[in-house]
């Protein structure tokens, strides 16, 4: 982003204020859905849904991932691919059930 | 002796040195809070039916939908003032930085009502599991909203003032760097108030 025009900056303050104003009403519906009465798988996917428009939002324009160099592309999915996979390790100890509770 | 690439980008990385550096961090803080998320979401696996429900209840939603608001509004002003910056615009860019340390010391200050609260109900971070990681996570969080404010508030000093007398587009570089950080910290709050507050 060093090499920006003006016009292009003035343009890019538009699209925060949208991206500000769609965080906050993304909030709100967050915020609403937990009120209702859904189920907890339904919540969650629900919470985790708007969470993640409103993270790729942050990301995407604030942090201008989406005009970003390729190399910070690839040391995020880098990041990303090794935390679900350190992740989902301890998930394999519950097939082992029976040698933990006995 | 200056820092090399700091303004202009390396032939072979195609960034400047600081921003390469400022992402390879902030890949290291997803590791650091993944490995929290991941925490949580086992904890929460081990549970006994209804006691993260149960726990979880006592937190303030509305005390954290404002923290929530606070924080993605002085992403704006972050992103703005940097903004500002290029285009020159001086006294601007010290309102939107001003008004973006505001809103982190406005969340310092709701989290600080949320934790005394908890504190004078006897509620404590050994008090349950859910308790227990929700104090590591928002503390975590907080000590990352502080450090960040620091950071913050040493542009916002006369040392920003001499720093844009001196060269404007060092000071917007800088400026950018602690943005990916200030918006990182945002995102990191995004995924936890559901998780903690609305779940």
């Amino acid at each position: 982003m060093a090499t920006e025009s003006k016009e292009s900056i003035e343009h890019h303050i538009q699209t925060y204020i949208r991206v500000f104003i769609a965080l906050g009403v993304l909030t709100v519906i967050t915020v609403a859905v937990s009120y209702l009465n859904v189920s907890f798988i339904e919540a969650f996917f629900i919470a985790m849904t708007v969470a993640t428009i409103k993270g790729s939002l942050v990301l995407g324009y604030f942090m201008h991932l989406i005009t970003e160099r390729q190399m910070i592309i690839w040391i995020l999915v880098a990041t990303v691919t090794t935390f679900i996979i350190l992740m989902f390790i301890p998930l394999i100890s519950l097939t082992d059930q029976v040698t933990t509770w006995n | 002796m200056n820092i090399p690439y700091i303004l202009d980008e390396r032939p072979d990385t195609g960034l400047t040195n600081s921003k390469l550096g400022i992402w390879i961090f902030l890949a290291s803080e997803v590791m650091l809070f993944g490995g929290l998320f991941s925490a949580y979401v086992f904890l929460r696996i081990a549970a006994p039916e209804g006691d993260f429900d149960y726990w979880g209840a006592k937190l303030s939603v509305p005390m954290a939908t404002f923290n929530t608001l606070v924080l993605i509004t002085s992403s704006v002003t972050m992103v703005m003032a940097w903004a500002s910056l290029k285009l020159k615009d001086f006294e601007k860019y010290k309102i939107y930085l001003g008004v973006t340390i505001l809103c982190a010391l406005a969340f310092l200050v709701v989290k600080y009502f949320e934790y005394t609260g908890k504190f004078h109900h006897g509620v404590y971070p050994a008090s349950s599991t859910f308790m227990g990681i929700y104090f590591t996570l928002t503390g975590l969080h907080v000590l990352h909203i502080i450090g960040g404010v620091a950071v913050l508030a040493y542009f916002w000093s006369p040392i920003g003032d001499k720093m844009y007398k001196e060269d404007s587009e060092l000071l917007a570089s800088r400026i950018e760097i602690t943005g990916l950080y200030w918006h990182f910290v945002d995102l990191v709050w995004i995924f936890l108030f559901p998780i903690l507050y609305l779940l």
